[in-house]
């Protein structure tokens, strides 16, 4: 019943994976705000952003998050016996 | 001219191949080769079912249409793969260890096994798929109807009419015939997987060959394109925010609310590691997918004759230019698409539908017991599974002819997706949130489900369809608060928008108010707590109290669901756990709740619940049961707290008693050294007695010698009496029969009478003392002070081995008593005797030295007990040393 307390301070592979989790988490987030802000670009003027980058930008940022994404989960550890409470390190 | 029979012709032939690569995967699986069947890029390739027909065709459609928003579909799945860490992770470990069929039976299982969110859920995905699979029908027979065309007929609507007819009938049998060959203990299946992973592939390269020959072939590079992309007429950057983001919202939420994506992505997942892979590979084959739609949808509209169909430009354009081969490349790729999402989808649905409606219902149908004890599960559940396969496909068949099969095809992909992403808010309340309940569950899917069914579903049929045109502009009966698309008088939205809007809200707002008013049952409380918990392990309390039930009946029912080879071994598994032989265990709590697992992993979680429950007479847990696990687990932390101190007491008391053993041991030793010493103390003195004594008797000496000899024989006397008289002494005091008599008098000259009777004159012992410190007035024994006093001074005469031996005398006032301390400059007491020198008879040094019996210390401690100090030995001084503590009275004190 009674949980066994997380340590507060980690050795350092275990604070890199920590870290890893916070960066998994967050790329999500990333990819929204990044993919939200053609929203803002102006329209209608002769300095506005042409069909052919607002392509080039859409499709850059997904092969970003794909790359990003590739590389968190290739050192990204399921196996990790502290669990998601206590995250912090 | 590709005749339209070769056509046909390749199609079969491609579906006998996805046969013989079902078939032979299922082998494999079968004799335990699953190595390569399970790799994480199968899985990978197995979530492009998310890919249907409407990105094959539609994507391009939608893009030709709306420009970039065709990517939306793809963006919001993108999100939720590079996220898994947040909810894909959750739902995949939940799905294993509960053994989850279905997203009807995670939303049932979480919410306390209720089957009626299970029928609930089962129906909205059935609903919601319906529109979907009547677009798989109608891309695959646009498909053939260009074929047709291009091959010099023209399709009549009969013609349209049976090909959809026909497909739907062929799919229905592909379906059966791989999807519910057997009721599988993990609803896994390989040979399905495996196909639809080939199908993945066809497509993919379909796909990506049609998009280069567009790109290298007809525009002349990638640069040309984007010069011809930039010149289209097409809006390609003309969002409302509005629209872009609920559409990314709405593809992310149906990514994890369609039951063929909760299919592929967690009852099929074999391993969790393959999420990994799958996060960053599957949205890197939605980005290939999407890569060539905005070139292949600006050439298409370049080249083609205005009003053609945008939707089939992937077939239509290599066709425009002669590339006959590329177009049934093409085609393949469609129906792989097509096939690929409905086969998964079918039994995904079928699966739910006879989980949740139709074995409950006909459970319910049987008399008690009867039911799991004499008929037979296993071919109700297969018979069911495979109607509803037959269903769902002629619904769909039923949408795809009332609707007329005219709508673009992502506008009813987008009424699809917003039914079925009616379930997301119980889906994630129910593993994020522990006070989610059933009741908000069911309040808010129902809510959900009409909103969506009123706004969106029903005119998507077609105008005048369902909904009357009137209705439609003025509202039921004139409330023009409740028109389909202006609810509550907010005009002016886009369908879509105002449809994921409002049901959305209003689903959300309906499960969090229903949760937060209502209480939920035990059971609801139980799974919820391992729902929301999944990731700590925690010992979960048993779902069932007692087990009237008997193994037998137990194992009959088993054997009827899953079959009997699978059933004995799950018993014969639990039984050796158990430590017994054959296939019986005993029914204890825990093997119920891990039977009635298994068998949710054939019938789904809430009617194995209740299967089980008919046999165990439903004595299911109640908060009582909840309460006393709980008190249960606290009473034994505080009995092994107790038991805890017990120990310590006990090791204390151990300790105390090795000490004294030790002592008692040493003190034995001594007692008979001490013996065998006193018998030598006593005859030594009685020897000479006797022997001078023998001389005297027999005369002829000298008076010299007489009186010499009558000396020894009197000082040998005296040295008998002090010993008998040190031994009376002692043995006074111990009895505390001694009376004492109070006098007062200086401390200074009890010390120089001690020093003066100790004999000090002709010994080399110096006293140092410190005569205004000993100015002290006690009030005592004085006599046995003294006697005290002696006996230290003249050990110290007697033990101290220095070449100039140095008694130092400290006198000390601490608070009521005074200490006076002998220090003398000699080696000391070792540490292991310093515990015996006060007892009687013990003796450090050699005996000859010594000229008492080694009574004095023993004697100094029990005269200090009586008087009320104490005497104890000092150590860590330059040598021996001796503390006396002695009271002091009040008035004594007031002196000092």
């Amino acid at each position: 019943m009674s949980r066994s307390p997380n340590p507060v301070f980690l050795e350092r592979a275990s604070y890199r994976q920590r870290r890893l989790r916070d960066a998994a988490r967050l790329i999500p987030f990333v990819g929204i705000v990044l993919w939200t802000i053609p929203l803002l670009w102006p329209r209608d003027v002769p300095q506005a952003p042409s069909s052919g980058d607002a392509v080039i930008y859409i499709f850059g940022v997904w092969v970003f998050l794909i790359a990003v994404t590739a590389i968190v989960s290739r050192y990204l550890r399921l196996d990790d016996p502290a669990t998601d409470a206590g995250d912090d390190g | 001219m590709l005749s339209f029979n070769i056509l046909v012709f390749v199609a079969l032939s491609y579906v006998a191949f996805l046969f013989a690569v079902a078939f032979v995967a299922e082998r494999r699986a079968a004799r335990g080769h699953v190595g390569w069947l399970q790799s994480p890029m199968i899985y990978t390739l197995s979530l492009s079912i998310y890919c249907t027909a409407w990105t094959f065709y539609g994507a391009v459609g939608y893009a030709a249409r709306s420009g970039l928003e065709f990517a939306t579909i793809y963006l919001g799945p993108t999100l939720v793969m590079v996220g898994w860490w947040w909810i894909l992770r959750r739902l995949v470990r939940i799905g294993r260890s509960q053994r989850i069929t279905s997203i009807a039976d995670l939303v049932s299982s979480r919410f306390g096994k209720s089957t009626q969110l299970g029928v609930i859920v089962t129906i909205i995905s059935m609903v919601a798929a319906t529109p979907y699979i009547a677009l798989q029908l109608q891309s695959v027979t646009l498909s053939f109807s260009v074929f047709a065309k291009t091959s010099g007929q023209e399709w009549q609507a009969a013609d349209v009419n049976a090909t959809a007819l026909w497909v739907a009938i062929g799919l229905a049998v592909f379906t059966v015939l791989f999807g519910t060959r057997n009721l599988d203990a993990n609803e896994r299946h390989h040979g399905i997987v495996m196909a639809i992973a080939v199908e993945a592939v066809v497509k993919l390269i379909a796909l990506l060959a049609v998009g280069a020959f567009v790109v290298w072939g007809i525009a002349g590079g990638p640069a040309q394109m984007l010069a011809r992309i930039d010149a289209s007429p097409i809006p390609l950057w003309d969002q409302s925010g509005g629209r872009w983001v609920t559409l990314i919202f709405l593809s992310a939420a149906a990514f994890l609310c369609l039951p063929r994506m909760f299919q592929v992505l967690v009852v099929e997942n074999a391993n969790e590691r393959h999420l990994g892979v799958a996060s960053w590979a599957f949205p890197f084959y939605l980005f290939l997918m999407s890569l060539f739609v905005v070139p292949i949808a600006v050439v298409g509209l370049d080249l083609l004759p205005a009003g053609s169909n945008p939707d089939l430009f992937v077939l239509t354009v290599p066709l425009s230019q002669g590339r006959e081969g590329l177009a049934m490349l093409s085609f393949l790729g469609g129906f792989s698409s097509a096939t690929s999402m409905v086969i998964v989808a079918t039994i995904a649905l079928a699966t739910m539908v006879s989980n949740h409606i139709v074995v409950p219902l006909w459970l319910n149908l049987q008399p008690d017991q009867e039911a799991v004890m004499s008929g037979d599960v296993r071919q109700v559940i297969l018979l069911s599974r495979r109607l509803s396969i037959a269903a769902v496909l002629a619904l769909g068949f039923l949408y795809y002819r009332i609707s007329g099969g005219g709508t673009a095809l992502a506008a009813i992909g987008l009424v699809s997706f917003t039914g079925a992403v009616q379930i997301l808010p119980a889906m994630l309340g129910g593993i994020f949130w522990r006070g989610a309940t059933g009741l908000g569950a069911a309040m808010g899917l129902m809510t959900g489900l009409v909103v969506w069914v009123w706004t969106l579903f029903l005119p998507s049929i077609g105008v005048d369809a369902v909904i009357p045109q009137s209705v439609m502009q003025t509202g039921p009966w004139g409330i023009a608060a409740l028109r389909p698309q202006a609810l509550f008088g907010i005009t002016g939205l886009d369908p879509v928008v105002h449809g994921v809007m409002w049901s959305m809200l209003l689903n959300g707002a309906m499960f969090i108010a229903g949760s937060l008013l209502s209480f939920p049952s035990p059971l609801e409380r139980l799974q919820g707590a391992q729902f929301v918990n999944i990731f700590e392990h925690s010992a979960a309390a048993p779902t069932w109290t007692t087990g009237s039930a008997k193994a037998e009946d137990l194992l009959i029912m088993a054997q009827r669901i899953m079959g009997s080879a699978e059933a004995q071994e799950v018993f014969l598994r639990e039984a050796t756990q158990q430590g017994k032989s054959g296939y019986l265990p005993d029914v204890t709590p825990e093997f119920i709740e891990r039977l009635e697992r298994e068998l949710s992993g054939s019938v789904g979680a809430a009617t194995s619940h209740a299967m089980i429950g008919q046999l165990t007479g439903g004595s299911g847990v109640s908060v009582e049961d909840l309460i006393a696990v709980a008190d249960e687990a606290a009473q034994i932390l505080e009995y092994s707290n107790r038991l805890e101190a017990k120990s310590d007491e006990q090791e204390r008391t151990a300790r105390a008693l090795r000490v004294a053993n030790e002592k008692l041991t040493a003190l034995s030793i001594q007692k008979d050294a001490f013996l065998s010493q006193i018998s030598h103390e006593l005859r030594t003195p009685m020897t000479s007695i006797r022997s001078f004594s023998e001389i005297l008797r027999d005369g002829e000496m000298t008076g010299d010698e007489q009186s010499r000899y009558a000396r020894i024989i009197h000082d040998e006397a005296i040295r008998l009496t002090r010993l008998l008289d040190d031994l009376l002494d002692l043995s006074v005091l111990e009895n505390g029969q001694v009376v004492l008599h109070q006098q007062t008098g200086q401390l200074c000259d009890l010390l120089d009478r001690a020093i003066g009777a100790a004999g000090l004159h002709d010994s080399a012992l110096v006293v140092s003392r410190k005569p205004e410190a000993e100015a002290l007035t006690l009030t005592s024994d004085l006599d046995r002070l003294v006697q005290v006093f002696i006996n230290l001074i003249a050990n110290a005469q007697k033990y101290c081995d220095a070449d100039h031996p140095h008694l130092k005398i400290v006198v000390r006032t601490k608070g009521r008593e005074c200490q006076i301390d002998f220090i003398d400059n000699g080696s000391g007491i070792a540490p292991e005797n310093q515990q015996l020198i006060f007892e009687k008879f013990s003796r450090v040094t050699d005996q000859s030295k010594a000229g008492g019996a080694g009574l004095g210390l023993a004697i100094c401690r029990e005269i200090m007990h009586r008087l009320g100090g104490k005497i104890s030995y000092l150590p860590g001084q330059s040598g021996a040393a001796f503390r006396v503590n002695l009271p002091l009275s009040e008035t004594a004190t007031a002196l000092a």
